[in-house]
């Protein structure tokens, strides 16, 4: 149990540092009033930390807004798969307003921020590999054209 | 029961059983791997069974029911379509209300691809707001008459009267600037020519023009590129002891056509487990008590995608798992505020 969750967090530091670099390397790549106007651009308002968060960034609740149960519940499934994360439950604290509320607590090798993170990743590539399957099936054209 | 990690799903005669994922390292660490895209891989399988230009049937099999709800979720709500969404009448007198036509023609589903509009920025000038790139105009001109030709003695009001009848039809697109060029090979008409909008009499006119916009379901359901969008398990059967004779066929008729074969030596066994629809009246039965279990299969999922017809069903499913993928990376790259 042990080896495992000690090479684990080394694993997901290397990986986000990559990505890093790479997003770096794209905004480098791209001109420069586009890399401004996504300074500008940039969301505040989409995710944000609930009080009560552990001293050590292992427990944490973010709030989502103009999110529902449909990225609730896929992403804390996802965050649930994590073994760094002993609890993910998410809630819709009042029905009419447009808030998701995200709760993570790990074991403390990852911090909460570093496991959503992992999720939402996690999560878009299962979706990239579903889209590029999906597309695969259908430009086969393997499949009847009429309704049994 | 069930064993824990077994993805069936039990069904018995008063209940049902092992109906949660429990796929999660923190539940157990034997049946619940972390997440792996690599296992996902080799695990998920997709199954194409027809696609129709208005409906596709397809599996998604290995894949966790919240994942699979959210693509669900978001065809109905939340894949973009175009809709009329303002509605100006110059003269209407027939017998149905300004507000309720104006209802009526919103639901009509157009024959426009979502992807040759942009979104109308409803913070702009109201005289900036509706360009050729983000609106469609439709008009609706009809005008009852008496059919001076009509034949005696014949009182249906399609003799009688010309244009007694309103139909979706009867909406005529009018390309505006840069939509002639667009829409050339496309124009915009109703998926459904014949839906009636309302009827008129001799004497009684409609004549209106309608903006249609971009929308999605959950601002209001005209908006839905689905007519449904559901998935369901896939049916399993288990047979657990040989049922043969006169109560193979009992047994065949406590099921839909086709589920239940029976073989030459008279016994039963599970054809097509597909086309089930879980009725479980085989459990009604005491003559069958311990020799059949019925379940479904919790990872197995049995799309059925209805379009309304603007776009393709196979689009609006692409597009759902799009849709889901840029909500993740948005908020992925989304700076963490603090709630003040």
């Amino acid at each position: 149990m042990s080896d495992k969750e000690e090479e684990q967090p080394v694993e997901n530091k290397v990986e986000g540092s990559e990505s890093a670099e790479n997003q770096v390397g794209q905004q480098e790549g791209g001109d420069e009033d586009a890399e401004m106007e996504e300074e500008d651009t940039l969301d505040y308002e989409k995710i944000k930390l609930l009080p009560g968060a552990s001293e050590d960034g292992s427990i944490a609740s973010f709030q989502i807004v103009d999110e529902d149960h449909t990225l609730g519940n896929a992403l804390r499934y996802m965050i649930m798969k994590n073994p760094e994360v002993e609890f993910c439950g998410y809630s819709i604290p009042h029905p009419s307003e447009n808030k998701m509320n995200v709760r993570i607590q790990t074991y403390g090798d990852q911090t909460a921020v570093q496991a959503l993170h992992k999720g939402l990743d996690d999560l878009a590539n299962v979706c990239a590999f579903i889209e590029d399957e999906f597309l695969a099936k259908v430009n086969a054209k393997d499949f009847a054209t009429e309704e049994p | 029961m069930t064993d824990l990690g077994s993805n069936i799903i039990g069904i018995e005669e008063d209940r049902v059983t092992n109906t949660h994922s429990n796929d999660f390292p923190a539940y157990s660490q034997s049946i619940g791997s972390g997440w792996d895209l690599e296992a996902f891989k080799k695990k998920f399988q997709l199954n194409v069974s027809f696609i129709t230009e208005r409906t596709a049937n397809f599996d998604l099999i290995g894949l966790d029911t919240s994942i699979a709800n959210a693509y669900r979720r978001i065809m109905i709500s939340e894949v973009p379509s175009v809709a009329i969404e303002y509605v100006y009448i110059f003269n209407n007198t027939s017998v149905i209300q300004d507000e309720v036509l104006s209802h009526r023609l919103g639901l009509v589903p157009l024959k426009v691809d979502p992807d040759l509009l942009t979104w109308v920025d409803q913070s702009a000038d109201e005289k900036d707001k509706f360009t050729d790139e983000n609106t469609i105009v439709l008009t609706l001109n009809v005008t009852c008459t008496k059919n001076p030709n009509a034949t005696k003695g014949d009182n249906r009001p399609e003799n009688l009267y010309r244009n007694s009848n309103v139909y979706a039809r009867d909406l005529k697109f009018e390309p505006q600037g840069r939509q002639l060029e667009t829409f050339k090979d496309h124009p915009v008409v109703p998926c459904d020519p014949d839906i009636l909008l309302a009827k008129l009499r001799p004497g009684q006119e409609i004549s209106l023009r309608a903006h249609c916009i971009l929308g999605i379901g959950s601002d209001h359901a005209k908006f839905s590129p689905v007519a449904t969008a559901s998935y369901r398990l896939m049916p399993q059967i288990n047979i657990l002891q040989p049922i043969t004779g006169q109560d193979a066929l009992k047994f065949q008729e406590c099921f839909p056509s086709g589920v239940i074969g029976i073989n030459e030596k008279g016994e039963a066994f599970v054809k097509d487990p597909r086309k089930d629809t879980v009725s479980r009246e085989v459990l009604r039965h005491e003559r069958f008590k311990g020799k059949v279990t019925l379940g479904r299969v919790r990872d197995h999922f049995i799309y059925n995608v209805e379009s309304t017809g603007a776009m393709t069903p196979e689009e609006i499913f692409f597009k759902s798992v799009r849709i889901l993928r840029n909500k993740a990376e948005y908020i992925r790259n989304c700076p963490i505020g603090n709630v003040n």
